[in-house]
């Protein structure tokens, strides 16, 4: 017997990767640096950003779809990602920018002087003129890069070890990665903090040493940045789920007692996963935020991830291209309607505004999901493709759940 | 013969309760024996202990040829080193095919990165497909195991055990919920295992155990009651006053 190659075990992967690229393609010829300038760069922007969101959905569904814990804290990993790029990003416009001031001084500036204005300059608007501890490496973009996979890593890596071992599950863990989200925003609103507490880093849009490049082709660089990063982790994703790996896990989902019974060291699987979920998570984060310009604490509060949730929940747990359906359709219906442009819809009297109401119409969207699709948008290509779950009708003919039904003992 | 199982005046109690009372038992390497007692008699918690499911008070349970004590080991470390076992209910992963359970449990490194990194060989697939033949399920390997019956569900966990290789077996009420032809079937397996292995059913249908024809021990609150032949504890007064006389 010879194996499938990776594309035939995965006829999905193909159609996500031609979807993209078609995508991507469409969008740089209707944009107004490469094409006919239809798309405004705004759009083009949102449309980057919207894909960034997808991946970390995808990656939220390793953990929740395939290994069964709903992480409450995933966004936490995301806005990580975001702040190490936003401090080179920041970092580097800031000297490039007090460079070029001081330049015009009698005496050229020793290094010295130059990293003090800096520091001055970044964190006068929380009192401080100290670089702290953190920005150590803020001026170097490759060990900012590194940062990016590293710090959510750790993070993922030491949170999990703790919880894992423990034996925490279920809504247990829920409410445990929800406090680590909401202890690391809280304790980045403070000040002194390192990160410019409740500012956050601004002007992540402009990136040093392309200023001449301007923000309608950047976007376009990015909407492809953020294209391949999701087509890429798409096919890693893919493919870690879908041999025994990815068999275990589900397992592990299912019954993670019998697992251990079978000699797998549950808790090593949930880490890699759980570990290598947040370094996903962590570059959609750190593609997202300099195309969305600024990043604060307020991106980690619980709610975001919750968000993910639901994204994940309506696209369809489990299913990876679901996800990514779910993630990019809600959240931009979500910026559509709180956006103000969608038309309110006039009642005899009253009239439903959607900026009021998208949030309840979202809500029970998910209840509803929740209750009698849980297999979301994903279920849809599941019907299509005769995918279906067992019919099983009638009372049980054995002493046990499970047991040959009535209907099916007469077929 | 030494043994392969060496249970050592172990106790433990919940809440005040004792659920195992100064228990020893040892198992030779290839053996088959079965555990009987009434309800409550602590044949559960005892097959808990040594899969590492609950730590007892004290005591030690030693394994193997070095004698290595299972009592700092996890269930995972446990089942790798060599003890399956088959619960009462069928457990299996229903939403998975049936070749993927059994893959699962095939004997390989368990370790995530090797189980990432790990391909079906020619010769992982035939040991599927062998297995499979072999719990009669030969016809199903493609079908989700959820869309099996019950008694093919406890013919693919048996399935499962087999794969891992196991050097012990501990086997729970394998008789429950079978015909009588299922059960012959069940018996003449576990006469067989027993020859490569030890083997531990724990029973209380006196019928079954009779089949097995095989050395018994009786539990009774916590702790072993007689030890011999079918006939040889029938006999034994305190037996049949516990157990046999109700």
């Amino acid at each position: 017997m010879t194996r499938q190659p990776f594309i035939l075990r995965n006829p999905s992967a193909l159609v996500v990767l031609a979807l993209l690229a078609a995508f991507t393609l469409a969008v740089t010829l209707m944009s107004a640096a490469y094409g006919s300038g239809v798309i405004p760069t705004s759009t083009v922007k949102v449309l980057g950003k919207t894909l960034c969101l997808a991946l970390a959905a995808l990656a939220m569904d390793l953990v929740w779809g395939y290994l069964g814990i709903l992480s409450l804290g995933q966004m936490a990993f995301f806005a990580l990602g975001g702040y190490m790029i936003g401090q080179w990003l920041m970092y580097a416009r800031t000297e490039a920018i007090v460079a070029a001031s001081l330049s015009g001084n009698p005496i050229p500036p020793t290094a010295q002087e130059l990293r003090e204005a800096v520091a001055n300059q970044i964190f006068g608007v929380v009192g401080s003129a100290d670089l702290p501890l953190v920005w150590s490496f803020a001026h170097s973009l490759t060990a900012q890069l590194v940062l990016v996979v590293v710090v959510p890593g750790l993070l993922a890596l030491v949170f999990g070890w703790l919880a894992f071992r423990s034996r925490v599950n279920g809504v247990y863990l829920s409410i445990l990665t929800q406090a680590m989200t909401l202890a690391l925003a809280l304790w980045l609103f403070q000040n002194d903090s390192g990160f410019r507490g409740n500012n956050g880093l601004s002007g992540l849009q402009n990136i040093p040493g392309l200023d001449g490049v301007g923000q309608a082709r950047l976007s376009i660089w990015f909407l492809w940045a953020s294209a391949a990063a999701l087509a890429l982790f798409y096919v890693l994703a893919a493919w870690v789920v879908g041999g025994k790996f990815g068999s275990v896990i589900r397992a592990i989902r299912d019954d993670e007692t019998r697992v251990r019974f079978l000699g797998y060291p549950v808790e090593g699987f949930k880490l890699a996963v759980f570990t290598l979920a947040a370094m996903i998570t962590a570059i959609a984060g750190a593609l997202y935020y300099p195309q969305a310009g600024i990043i604060n604490p307020a991106e980690l509060m619980p709610i975001a991830s919750i968000y993910l949730a639901v994204w994940v929940a309506i696209g369809g747990r489990g299913r990876l291209y679901g996800v990514m359906i779910g993630a990019i359709v809600v959240s931009l219906l979500s910026s559509w309607f709180t956006g103000g442009r969608a038309p309110s819809i006039h009642l005899p009297g009253y009239t439903v505004n959607w900026v009021d109401w998208w949030q309840v119409a979202l809500g029970l969207c998910f209840v509803l999901v929740t209750l009698f699709a849980p297999k979301g948008i994903a279920g849809i290509f599941d019907r299509l493709a005769g995918i279906l779950p067992p019919r099983r009708h009638g009372r049980d003919l054995g002493p046990d759940q499970g047991a040959l039904q009535e209907q099916e003992a007469k077929a | 013969m030494t043994a392969l199982l060496e249970v050592d005046g172990i106790a433990v109690s919940f809440d005040g309760f004792r659920a195992i009372n100064n228990l020893s038992f040892s198992i030779g390497a290839a053996e088959l024996r079965a555990v009987i007692g009434p309800n409550g008699a602590g044949k559960t918690t005892f097959m808990d202990i040594v899969t590492g499911k609950t730590r007892p008070d004290s005591g030690d349970v030693k394994f193997g040829e070095s004698s290595k004590s299972l009592l700092r080991m996890n269930e995972a470390q446990i089942a790798r080193a060599g003890i399956g076992r088959k619960f009462q209910r069928p457990t299996v992963f229903e939403d998975q095919s049936v070749a993927a359970n059994l893959t699962m449990a095939l004997k390989a490194s368990r370790g995530p990165f090797a189980v990432l990194f790990w391909k079906p060989t020619a010769a992982s697939e035939a040991r599927v497909a062998e297995l499979a033949a072999e719990v009669g399920l030969a016809d199903h390997t493609h079908r989700k195991a959820g869309k099996l019956s019950h008694g093919q569900k406890q013919w693919l966990e048996i399935g499962m055990l087999l794969a891992q290789e196991p050097r012990l077996l501990l086997v729970d009420e394998p008789a429950a919920g079978m015909t009588l032809a299922e059960r012959e079937q069940t018996t003449a397996l576990l006469v067989r295992l027993a020859q490569t292995r030890a083997v531990v059913v724990v029973e209380h249908d006196m019928d079954f155990v009779r089949r097995l024809d095989c050395k018994v021990t009786v539990l009774h609150q916590g702790s072993v009651l007689a030890e011999g032949s079918l006939d040889h504890v029938t006999r034994n007064p305190d037996v049949i006053e516990v157990y046999l006389g109700r």
